[in-house]
Parts: C-alpha cells; structure tokens; sequence
C-alpha cells in the first residue's frame, strides 16, 4: 500500500497547532477583541495584480455564477467594523493561486486582528506582546522596530525613496545580480522587490522579532499615506530570521481613495492581460459610510508554526499540504 | 524543444541559459506577501560544471535542452580522441580530452561509465562510483602490516595516483572510490 494518504505534518504538530489555536483565541478573549467568521466565497475579490485567487462555479439552476475564494478576509472584516463590530480578530482559510513552494502552499491560515482606535505604533506593541507570548520557551532577543528607509540604506546603501536607475543598477551588478536589470527595468516598486527580497529582508530579525515600517508610497497597498510625509505609508511588516510572516496597516478609511486603488489595479491587470477582477463595491460603500479609525494586521498561522517548531518546509506543519490533499 | 516556466523548474531539468546547458539543482519560490514573485534557482553549467544562482520572474521560461545520460562502453584513446561505444546499438561516440577532463584518470578500456550527450555530441563523462584497478608501480610495503596508518603513493594502469595502505604491491587489484579519489580495499581475482 502506498504511504501516500499520510499527513505531511508529525501528530505533534497537528498537537502543537492546536495548542496555539487555543492560545490565540485566549489572548484575545483577555483583550475583549471579539472573534467573527466572515465567507470564504465571494462576488468580488482583491484587485491586487500580485495576488493570483481562485474562481469557482456557483450553479443555482439555471443560473451559473463565478465566485471568488478569498485571498484575504480583510474586505469582509472592514464591513463589520464599519457595522460598528467594535474589534475583531479571525483565523481562517485564505487562497492564493500560483503560489506553491518552501514558504508557501495555495491554502493557508491567516490570523487576522483589527484594533479600532489603535494607531500603527499602538498595534506594533500589541503584535510583540503576542509574538512574546507565542515563542516564550524560544528566549527570543528584545524586538526590533526599524524603518523600511533605514534598514534598506543600511544594508544597501541606496535610498528606496529615490530611484536612481543608475545607482540601482551599480548595486545589483556589484552584488552578482545581473539579471535584475533585465528584470526590473525602470519599475521602481518591482526594484525595491527585488532588492528586498534578496539583500535585505534575509537579515530581518535574526532570532527576534522585526518590525519594519514606513513602506514607501509605491507600496502602500491598502495602507494611509503618512501625514508627515506622503512618500511614506502606514504599513508594517513583520520577520523573524528572515522569514516574512504578517502585514499591518493603519487602516485606508477614505472610500475615494479606495476606489481609486481599485480601479488603478483593475488597470494594472488589464495592462498585464490578467485574469479580470471584481471589485469590492460593497466595500467601497462601507468606507462611504464611515469606517473607525482602525489598525489592522494578518500573520501566517502556518509560517508561525514553522519558527516555532524549526521546520524548514510548510508542509512539515500542514496535516495535507498541496501535493496530498 | 519544449520551453520551461519556472513553476516546472525542478531538481534535475535540463535547460539552456546563456547559450550552455545546465541542470537545476535547486528552485525557491520567494513572493512577499504584497509584492512580485520570483524563482531563485541554484543551477549547474554543464559545460563547466560551475553553479550558480540566477533569480527569475515567476512566469519567465527557459528552453529545455537536448540533454541525456547514456551508458557506454569505453573502447580505447588513440591519442587524439578517446572512443566510447553504446553496447545495445554499437553506435559510436568520440571525444576530446578536455571534454573527458578529470574523469579520465579512473576510465579503463571495455570498462562502462556515463556519457552526457547534449545534441547527441559528447558534454561530460562520468566514471562508475567505484573502479577496480591494477597497481603499475609503488614502494614495496612492510609484509604484515595491515593497519593502514599512513600509507604511500601508487599509481594505477591508467594513470591515477591514489594513497594506498602500505601493505598492498604492485600488480595487485584495488577498489577506488572515484568520487573521493581513495582507495577502499583489494580487489581478489
């Protein structure tokens, strides 16, 4: 008989899983942040032209219409708080087509939290204080809260805020990384990818907490831009030994601004000739009609399990992976 | 030939970069969670034998290449070429010897080794694991002395130079790891 109907994950991390499950849901139990379940299937989705989602078929005879598997429960979440919901956290399924490999598998768990009033800052402290928690028997070093800026210049020395093609381009072949120029072009976001992923985000919090913050404008995705300074957003992202494992923002509010997002991204896809998104009008309404000033962050639940358990791969921590679902 | 995308980049594949044929060794999906997805891929130049690491766009493709190991015999050197023969069809292949390079020294006649064809023209040649081998010259050893401290220089029929344990004569038959370059125990007729 073949092997193969066996879990990919240890019954000791099926255990270990559950034990942080439990623990998340107490620390949010002593915070009064109140857990909700929104739908995995949707009419609309992410317009993100990153962001790869699954589309299924909904037949109600005679009628067939296209959902989307969510990629993130974020819109589902902003319209329970503009509902007044008060703050909320959830864990659940999220989908993202395409992407398969060490870190990541199609289906994966997202812990997601909203924190009405909390500033960016407010939510970085509650975010070290669960991470804390978490890895208590792991004698983390103290966190690290580091600008996106800063930490880019020095391990760098380039300015992520000013595009230098020139000065881009002398870097990447000083390092060996010929090939970015071909690659990035005259794409200032997709150079700081890049160059992040390659020589920066490696050195991210090595056996502690990181916390990046102050993305340039160019990335801010569904972050407010920085009242001091509008190159910057209100977005944060969290590493441990190099390893990405969550995204925050000080959330967008202002549904013009949203709308423009959307319809920008619809664009991008279109130029791309990518698969055709929906839009989340229903958001966009709920925006209109007031969304509390919130801060709001999502972490991967199954990369999270892999630092703690010192797994190289995620499906050492997922009972099915992908391959044997 | 097929062309490749970096989501079927796997351990193994042949594919052509900068004009040569490489094998990858090693692909990894890198994507921030807002942000582009690459494949940072370890690579090995075929013709060279050197690894290197490329990152690619997920998405991009690559040419496979015409790459295949066939096992053959090998016939003899004629001093300009070195001839090897495929048993089942007796079709033949020869080769220069900076395509044969360090595997030469471990390559006896009628013995079978691995060829790597690329566009059906000979790329590498690679010898068995272990090779047994007769001794042509080496300083006589202390009779009895079996405990393999030390050792001494001998040189094989064809070439190779390997550190054997002082005990062992010339004209014995010796085992030799062809990976290592050492030597593993006598070989009995």
């Amino acid at each position: 008989m073949s092997p193969d109907w066996r879990p990919t994950c240890t019954i000791e991390l099926i255990r270990l899983r559950a034990k942080v499950l439990a623990e998340l849901r107490q620390f949010f139990a002593d915070r009064s942040v109140l857990e909700v379940e929104t739908p995995v299937l949707s009419h609309s989705i992410g317009t993100d032209p990153q962001l790869e989602f699954f589309t299924t078929e909904y037949c109600l005879s005679p009628r067939r219409q296209t959902l989307f598997l969510q990629t993130s429960p974020e819109f589902a979440m902003k319209r329970l708080l503009a509902a007044g919901s008060g703050s909320i956290y959830q864990i659940g399924k999220v989908f993202r087509n395409g992407e398969s490999g060490r870190f990541h598998n199609p289906e994966f768990t997202l812990l997601e939290w909203y924190r009405v009033g909390f500033t960016l800052p407010q939510l970085m402290d509650e975010i070290a204080e669960l991470i804390g928690n978490l890895f208590r028997d792991r004698s983390l070093q103290e966190t690290q809260r580091v600008s996106y800026r800063e930490i880019f210049i020095s391990l760098t020395g380039l300015d992520p805020l000013v595009f230098s093609y020139q000065d881009y381009c002398a870097y990447v072949r000083q390092c060996g990384l010929f090939e970015a120029v071909d690659i990035c072009g005259h794409d200032h976001g997709l150079w700081l990818d890049f160059i992040f992923s390659h020589k920066v985000q490696p050195y991210l919090g090595d056996n502690a907490l990181c916390l990046v913050y102050g993305y340039p404008a160019c990335q801010s995705s569904l972050a407010r831009v920085s009242e001091q300074n509008n190159q910057l957003t209100e977005r944060v992202e969290l590493f441990i030994n190099g390893i990405e494992l969550g995204n925050g923002y000080y959330e967008l509010a202002d549904a013009k601004e949203q709308n423009r997002r959307f319809d920008q991204e619809l664009a991008v896809r279109q130029h791309q000739k990518l698969v055709v998104a929906v839009k989340d009008n229903r958001l966009v309404n709920a925006l209109e009609s007031g969304l509390p000033d919130c801060s709001g962050v999502a972490i991967g639940l199954d990369r999270l399990l892999m630092l703690l358990s010192d797994s190289a791969s995620i499906k050492e921590v997922l009972s099915f992976s992908i391959h044997s679902a | 030939m097929a062309s490749y995308s970096t989501n079927e980049f796997k351990a193994g594949l042949k594919v052509m970069l900068d004009n040569d044929p490489c094998a990858i060794i090693e692909n990894e999906f890198v994507k921030p969670g807002k942000g582009q997805a690459f494949s940072r891929v370890k690579i090995r130049n075929l013709k060279t034998g050197r690894v290197i690491e490329r990152t690619f766009k997920s998405g991009e493709s690559l040419e496979g290449a015409d790459v295949v190991d066939v096992e053959m015999q090998y016939l003899y050197n004629d001093g300009q070429f070195r001839h090897f023969m495929v048993p089942d069809t007796f079709e033949q292949y020869q080769t220069e010897e900076k395509v044969v390079g360090d595997s030469g020294k471990w390559l006896k006649d009628q013995d079978t080794c691995t060829v790597t064809l690329w566009n059906d023209v000979p790329l590498a040649i690679s010898p068995p694991n272990f090779v047994d081998l007769a001794i042509t010259e080496t300083d006589p050893g202390v009779r009895g002395d079996t405990s393999g401290g030390g050792g001494k220089p001998a040189v094989l029929e064809t070439g190779a130079v390997v550190r054997v344990p002082l005990f062992v004569q010339i004209g014995e038959l010796i085992k030799v790891d062809t990976r290592t370059g050492e030597y593993v125990s006598r070989v009995k007729e």
